[in-house]
């Protein structure tokens, strides 16, 4: 092989941090007593994430997830239930749009921007217009949840 | 309509990559700054300049409707719409153009014989028998069948190399099977299906058979007559011609039985409020104005393929699938799927610990257009135990360097992803 450096957008994409949550899954498991469970599905790519969820006391206590997925689409999901543990919903959707404007190339809301911390790094898919989606859904699958939807697709 | 024929003496012995490629425009562009690298041809395939002529002279200088004006430029658009018809013919060696169905793909093709032959023709408890390697065109409208007429789907299952199981199959069909909708080639598998034996089993069953050739009529070539199937449909942009244009072929007997698929202008003898009658096939299914140029674009794609060495093509494509069988299967972490005996020149894979997406993205930063997902075909995914494969496809233009270069850049992936 012949060592040609990697393109940046390639390198902004696949950070460490999104390598190793998208090989190691953080709350990769079903909450116990959920309160609600969503599904969010891509049709493009067959990819899946389930999300469950326990809200109580006007706070996320517990969340996680399973599925599978791309590197981008399980980091996402996995970097979001580290993020949201013991947030109240309100948070979590607010930070559900903060995601959404990062990956399509727009600045967060200067409320939610501190509150994205270790998320950021979804930003590089605004390079990949096709893979915005992967970053999103397990966000989509969060809304319906909270909304206590049964399923979300990509391609509402 | 001159198709760009290469003198006699010039045609070489063995196939001549660069001359046909340099028939392909599309193929001298870079990507991401790196030269192309489109293994995607079964999804689509690109087209050569003799198609994108046909298409920029008709809409230039002989375009009008069809099958309507008493003038001169629709008689010539009308002409050159039935010589398509004309050349699809001879190249499945149909009995009749008027067994030559134009759709807007193979999708609507079968569309079509679900609507008209199938609520016709099949009813309740009857039988329609699939393979588990169908996409879902080749799915979904037996289902919409079946939620109409309560019929009943089965699914000949697949051998976990991709092979075809004649046996297992011949034990699905029996006196309540009416139609075997399969392919006869897999998108995702490569698997070449022993279609004339299906046939053969099919009709001693008193079964109609109906092959989707969407792969197959692009890597080897076809004969309806000697398959001996009753429907064959095809897509035109796979075929290296025009999107927007496919072929639905019916032995004539079943197209005459066939009720109309859609109304329209076009498809009728005669039209009264009280009474109105068809047309014979195969205006009776082109209801409204057809894809004409879509139409003469697949014939442009048709004479174009017929001024290739079409018998040194294929076996060209079958050097390049070896040849990328060997060298990915020497990739660490990479299994091959679908390694059936008879093949055509499409390899899925995937690779531990990187998701096709992933890799496609990678690859995508290296010039290398590859397919990753489920192909349209998710209940061959769930079969297989995965939820997607990263898939090459290869046509003749495709090169033994651009292998070699799908397998530098999977290596690279590596390096990004694992």
């Amino acid at each position: 092989m012949t060592a040609e450096p990697l393109s940046d957008d390639l390198r902004t994409l696949y950070q460490e941090i999104i390598l190793d949550h998208g090989k190691h899954p953080r709350n990769f498991r079903v909450v116990q007593h959920h309160t609600c469970k969503a599904q969010g599905n891509n049709p493009m790519c067959g990819d899946r994430v389930t999300v469950t969820a326990k809200v109580d006391g006007g706070a996320i206590a517990d969340i996680a997830f399973e599925g599978k997925g791309c590197a981008i689409s399980i980091a996402s999901a996995s970097m979001m239930t580290e993020a949201l543990k013991g947030q109240p919903p309100e948070t979590a959707r607010k930070l559900a749009d903060a995601v959404k404007d990062i990956c399509t190339g727009k600045a967060a809301s200067p409320e939610m921007e501190p509150h994205l911390e270790k998320l950021a790094a979804l930003s590089g898919v605004r390079q990949f217009p096709v893979r915005v989606k992967c970053a999103t859904l397990p966000w989509q699958a969060l809304l319906s949840c909270l909304d206590n939807g049964p399923s979300a697709t990509t391609e509402k | 309509m001159n198709a760009p024929v290469r003198a006699a003496g010039t045609k070489p012995k063995a196939f001549d990559v660069a001359q046909v490629r340099a028939d392909f425009p599309i193929l001298a562009r870079q990507v991401h700054g790196k030269p192309l690298v489109y293994l995607d041809s079964a999804a689509s395939a690109q087209k050569p300049q003799a198609v994108i002529d046909a298409i920029s002279r008709t809409y230039g200088h002989e375009y009008a409707n069809v099958h309507r004006g008493a003038y001169y430029l629709s008689e010539m658009a009308t002409r050159a719409y039935e010589d398509a018809r004309e050349k699809v013919r001879l190249f499945i060696n149909a009995v009749s153009p008027s067994e030559v169905v134009f759709t807007k793909g193979a999708t609507e093709a079968i569309n079509l014989v679900a609507h008209s032959f199938g609520r016709a023709f099949i009813k309740a408890g009857d039988e329609i028998v699939l393979s588990a390697v169908e996409h879902h065109s080749n799915i979904v409208p037996w289902q919409l069948l079946r939620d109409a007429t309560g019929c009943v789907l089965t699914v000949a299952p697949m051998e976990p190399d991709g092979s075809f199981n004649l046996e297992a199959f011949a034990a699905i069909i029996g006196p309540k099977t009416k139609l075997v909708a399969i392919t006869h080639v897999s998108n995702v598998l490569g698997t070449i299906l022993p279609v004339r034996e299906i046939a053969a089993l099919a009709h001693a069953a008193g079964a109609k058979v109906l092959l989707d050739g969407c792969q197959g009529i692009v890597h080897q070539p076809v004969d309806v007559q000697d398959l001996g199937c009753d429907f064959y449909v095809f897509s035109g942009h796979k075929l290296y011609g025009p999107t927007g244009i496919g072929v639905l072929w019916a032995k004539a007997a079943l197209l005459d039985a066939m009720p109309p698929y859609q109304g329209g202008g076009d498809m009728i003898e005669s039209v009264s409020f009280a009474k109105t009658t068809w047309a014979p096939a195969p205006a009776k299914f082109e209801a409204g104005t057809p894809p004409i140029v879509g139409a003469i674009g697949l014939g442009a794609a048709i004479d174009y393929l017929n001024s290739i060495d079409r018998a040194a093509a294929n076996a060209h494509e079958e050097d390049l699938l070896r040849h990328a069988m060997t060298a990915l299967a020497q990739v660490p972490g990479v299994k091959l799927i679908g390694t059936a005996r008879h093949k055509a020149a499409v390899q899925s894979f995937v690779m531990e610990g990187a998701h096709p997406h992933d890799l496609a993205t990678v690859l995508d930063r290296s010039g290398v257009c590859v397919r990753a997902g489920h192909h349209c075909a998710q209940p061959l995914m769930d079969l297989l135990g995965v939820s997607a494969t990263t898939r090459a496809s290869f046509a003749f233009y495709n090169t033994h360097a651009e292998v070699d270069a799908l397998v530098a850049a999977l290596r690279r992936a590596q390096e990004v992803l694992l």
